[in-house]
């Protein structure tokens, strides 16, 4: 386990982000979201990574650590680490984690498919967690926050209905190296800071080896690309690496499915979300 | 002075209200000679469609602001429906003699006190305007159609509605009770983004541009001094100060869809100093009191209006479009 702190180049140019407003702005987003549907408390599935730490952060200074629900969820290969630092965001934060193993159940399932490989393995990880927090959000009363940020959501670098299922999503309009930034100015503990980002869906599982780029490069590409719509020619006349800028734009384009409801058969006149239009906040 | 509020009432903090010579709750009482007149901006957080509920909380907060001696209320745009109805257009549209509207007419009337108020205002023809009314004495004194509905980046306006076609000037009553005429104009969201509209409603001669807005902030990653509050920011003090007139923004409140609306409702006096302001996005209501004199000062100081040369504009206007129709 590496704790080596890791420069992340959250200060390049238009990726900076003046935290203390952002911050503001999500407590208030997070807030008005739970209220207006009639809600008090939040539930958050806990890593000890950065995106669910600080989501967790943020919802703790949104709703006070009462109304915040932080349920850990190890596998029996899950990097023991990881429930060290997600009990010490918990003990910064004045919340109490739950600790729900998830290993009898994921076992129990894949003896029936012992051939399985880890990607599958890890999809059925992440949807029996999701499945664990919205039984959770019933039992509380407490909706489920989001923990996916811009990258990993433009990326595909997620799964369907597992960590990418939530209710409301704080984080999921900043980029990973922003989503550090904000961390960095709520204090969470150093590891949460420093550690290499990981899934941790196996061991020694790490986002930038599997992305085979640095997230300081693949946040600029895709903040040149998406947030300021410049052309592949002009982010490769800026220095980027071609082929990297690439292989960006085929995972948004290869993911677009991910971040759409599923398709509906076109028949009647007015079909839901084409002709159908209605705000989530209808009437609230 | 700011009147804090929670969505559901209306819960004056001590700081925030006008002090008693200012406080006038009689209904008909004398004339101010000094020529200054009291207004009430409300930074109002709307439910998404739900009019009944909006029309209650706008009474409440124009019985508070009549009683604070405000002879104007300004709410902000689509004030009785929110801003992003989609599909619920026609179905929170009110005509113009709608029993909705009635109750805000009875209200100006009961409490002596001006309204301007958002809404959907359906036309004979089942046109669906975004429209701010002026409401004084029980009337509808004015109806500004918004002109400019933008249609790109989170915006759809030209999707579910009709555009205005006219930026027209009118007396502002402000309550009947004011010894000076004073000439007013309103100016929706958009329309602000356009100079044109401004340029024309100060040829009118107006002495206070009412700006209702439902502006969401976007931008916001490096702070509001670079997102869109400081593009307001820019416009309203700049048509201000050029065009030597009052501007009332107002912006409101809350979420929709995850959308944060930044607030940061204000008044502009003729010289372009923003002299009251909502310091961020929580409801609010601001009051501040317009002075005839700070008029004169400008139009003293900058007699921009007088010197306008209409006649060039005209005729540059006219070979223009001469050159246009030819193709």
């Amino acid at each position: 386990m590496s704790t080596t702190p890791r420069p992340i180049d959250s200060d390049a140019g238009t990726l900076a982000v003046d935290a203390a407003f952002v911050i503001e702005r999500l407590r208030g987003f997070i807030a008005d979201g739970v209220r207006k549907v009639g809600f008090e408390r939040v539930i958050v599935g806990l890593s000890g990574g950065v995106d669910s730490s600080l989501v967790t952060a943020l919802a703790v200074s949104s709703l006070g650590a009462e109304n915040v629900v932080a349920v850990f969820m190890p596998y029996r290969s899950s990097d023991p680490q990881s429930q060290i630092d997600a009990l010490a965001v918990c003990d910064s934060l004045g919340i109490a984690a739950k600790v729900i193993d998830i290993t009898l159940q994921v076992d129990a399932y894949f003896d029936g498919f012992p051939d399985a490989d880890r990607t599958r393995r890890g999809n059925k990880m992440a949807r029996e967690r999701m499945s664990i927090l919205y039984d959770h959000s019933m039992a509380e009363r407490a909706l489920v926050l989001g923990t996916s940020n811009k990258t990993e959501l433009l990326l595909g670098y997620g799964t369907l209905f597992g960590d990418m299922a939530s209710a409301l999503n704080p984080i999921g309009d900043l980029y990973k190296t922003q989503v550090y930034a904000l961390a960095r100015a709520l204090e969470l503990p150093h590891s949460v800071l420093t550690k290499p980002p990981s899934a941790d869906l196996w061991v020694g599982q790490s986002d930038e080896d599997e992305l085979g780029m640095r997230y300081a490069v693949v946040d600029r590409v895709l903040d040149l690309i998406v947030d300021e719509r410049r052309s592949r020619a002009e982010v490769v006349a800026l220095g980027f690496d071609a082929a990297d800028v690439d292989s960006i734009v085929a995972r948004v384009r290869g993911s677009q499915y991910k971040r759409r409801p599923p398709v509906i058969a076109k028949l009647s006149n007015r079909t839901i979300d084409r002709e159908f239009r209605y705000p989530r906040d209808w009437g609230r | 002075m700011v009147l804090e509020r929670s969505r559901t009432g209306v819960i004056p903090t001590q700081e925030s209200m006008p002090d008693a010579t200012a406080a006038d709750p009689s209904p008909e009482p004398a004339p101010d000679p000094s020529g200054s007149v009291s207004v009430a901006i409300a930074q109002f957080y709307p439910r998404l469609g739900d009019v009944a509920a909006n029309i209650a909380a706008h009474l409440t907060v124009i019985s508070t602001a009549a009683a604070s001696g405000a002879r104007l209320v300004v709410f902000p745009e689509l004030s009785l429906t929110g801003y992003f109805l989609k599909d619920q257009v026609p179905e929170v549209a009110v005509r113009i003699d709608a029993s909705e509207i009635r109750a805000l007419q009875d209200a100006s009337r009961d409490a002596g006190i001006d309204i301007v108020a958002g809404l959907i205002l359906e036309s004979d023809a089942h046109r669906f305007y975004n429209a701010s009314l002026y409401i004084s004495g029980g009337e509808v004194v004015h109806v500004h159609r918004k002109v400019y509905l933008p249609t790109y980046g989170l915006f759809d306006e030209q999707r579910y509605l009709a555009a205005g076609d006219r930026f027209r000037a009118f007396d502002a009553p402000l309550g009947n009770r004011t010894e000076h005429r004073w000439r007013a104009g309103i100016l929706i969201c958009e329309d602000l983004w356009h100079p044109t509209s401004v340029a024309l409603l100060a040829r009118q001669g107006v002495d206070l541009i009412i700006c209702p807005s439902a502006s969401p902030g976007r931008g916001l990653l490096q702070g509001e001094a670079v997102g869109t509050a400081s593009s307001y920011d820019v416009m309203t003090r700049t048509y201000a100060q050029l065009f030597t007139t009052y501007v009332l923004y107002c912006n409101r409140s809350g979420f929709e869809d995850g959308v944060g609306f930044w607030g940061g409702s204000r008044v502009v006096d003729p010289a372009g100093s923003v002299v009251a302001e909502v310091p961020g996005a929580q409801e609010s209501v601001l009051f501040h009191s317009l002075e005839r004199s700070a008029l004169r000062r400008a139009r003293v100081a900058y007699p921009l209006l007088r010197d306008e040369r209409n006649d060039v504009n005209d005729a540059e206007t006219d070979r223009l479009r001469r050159r246009h129709t030819r193709g």
